[in-house]
């Protein structure tokens, strides 16, 4: 698998609901249209509620993969 | 997506510890959607807007509150402790104790503050409206309350929800 290019990075390991949306809106805020956020969260959580995010938001999952409870999103910025 | 953003509108009617979160999270989560979002604050819910919060739990009053340890050994963490309603409602300081393991463990478990989730709403412009009803009632002066926020009725609450996409009284 090629590792997904990305412009910044937001690790949310061991936090909970909502610290990971909040903390990954205020990233993408300081971010250019078209570039990529690499999300690393540990809530199981975060599955739904990433893809709830980004359908209200309009900003584009990339790719979300699953690995012993490491949920690791690329988030492209619309 | 439209143009005009989608709009919140909660009633935050209690002030605890454990209700305390939910209008917190709703609305920080909603301005982090680029939602509009107005809390209308209202009887206890009041406390939730005063610098100094003392926001606590009463377990007494939450029988399917469970007692467990923020600490010690992973067995002893997972035990829920047989405590008697009785007692956790006569035994003096017993809210205190309870109320400090809760922040323990929310702690420990990674989830933010009421403090944190307040301020993260006040930074999206989530309207904060104090009910000036209550507040002449319980005697609460505007100096106790945190800045940033409104003052108005069940007409200003009613305005700002007859239009909103999701209203919930909490």
């Amino acid at each position: 698998m090629t590792e997904t290019m990305f412009d910044q990075e937001l690790d949310c390991q061991g936090m909970l609901c909502p610290l990971p949306i909040l903390k990954t809106k205020k990233v993408m805020d300081t971010m250019n249209i078209g570039e990529v956020l690499k999300l690393l969260s540990t809530d199981a959580g975060s599955v739904n509620d990433i893809n709830a995010w980004t359908k209200q938001t309009g900003n584009h999952l990339v790719s979300a993969t699953a690995n012993e409870g490491l949920y690791t999103y690329f988030l492209r910025k619309a | 997506m439209s143009d005009k953003p989608k709009k919140l509108a909660l009633v935050a009617s209690r002030g605890t510890l454990d209700w305390a979160y939910p209008p917190f999270i709703l609305a920080s989560t909603a301005a982090a959607m680029g939602w509009e979002v107005a809390i209308f604050f209202t009887f206890y819910g009041l406390n939730l807007l005063k610098k100094d919060m003392h926001n606590k739990i009463d377990p007494a009053s939450n029988p399917a509150m469970p007692m467990k340890l923020p600490f010690g050994p992973e067995a002893l963490q997972n035990f829920n402790l047989p405590i008697p309603n009785v007692i956790m409602g006569n035994l003096p300081g017993f809210q205190n104790v309870a109320t400090a393991l809760m922040k323990k463990t929310f702690e420990k478990k990674g989830v933010a503050t009421i403090e944190q989730l307040r301020e993260m709403c006040l930074e999206a412009d989530v309207h904060m409206i104090s009910c000036q009803m209550t507040q002449e009632v319980f005697g609460f002066r505007d100096e106790e309350f945190i800045d940033g926020i409104e003052h108005g009725g069940a007409a200003t609450f009613l305005d700002f929800a007859s239009d909103a996409d999701v209203s919930l009284f909490i």
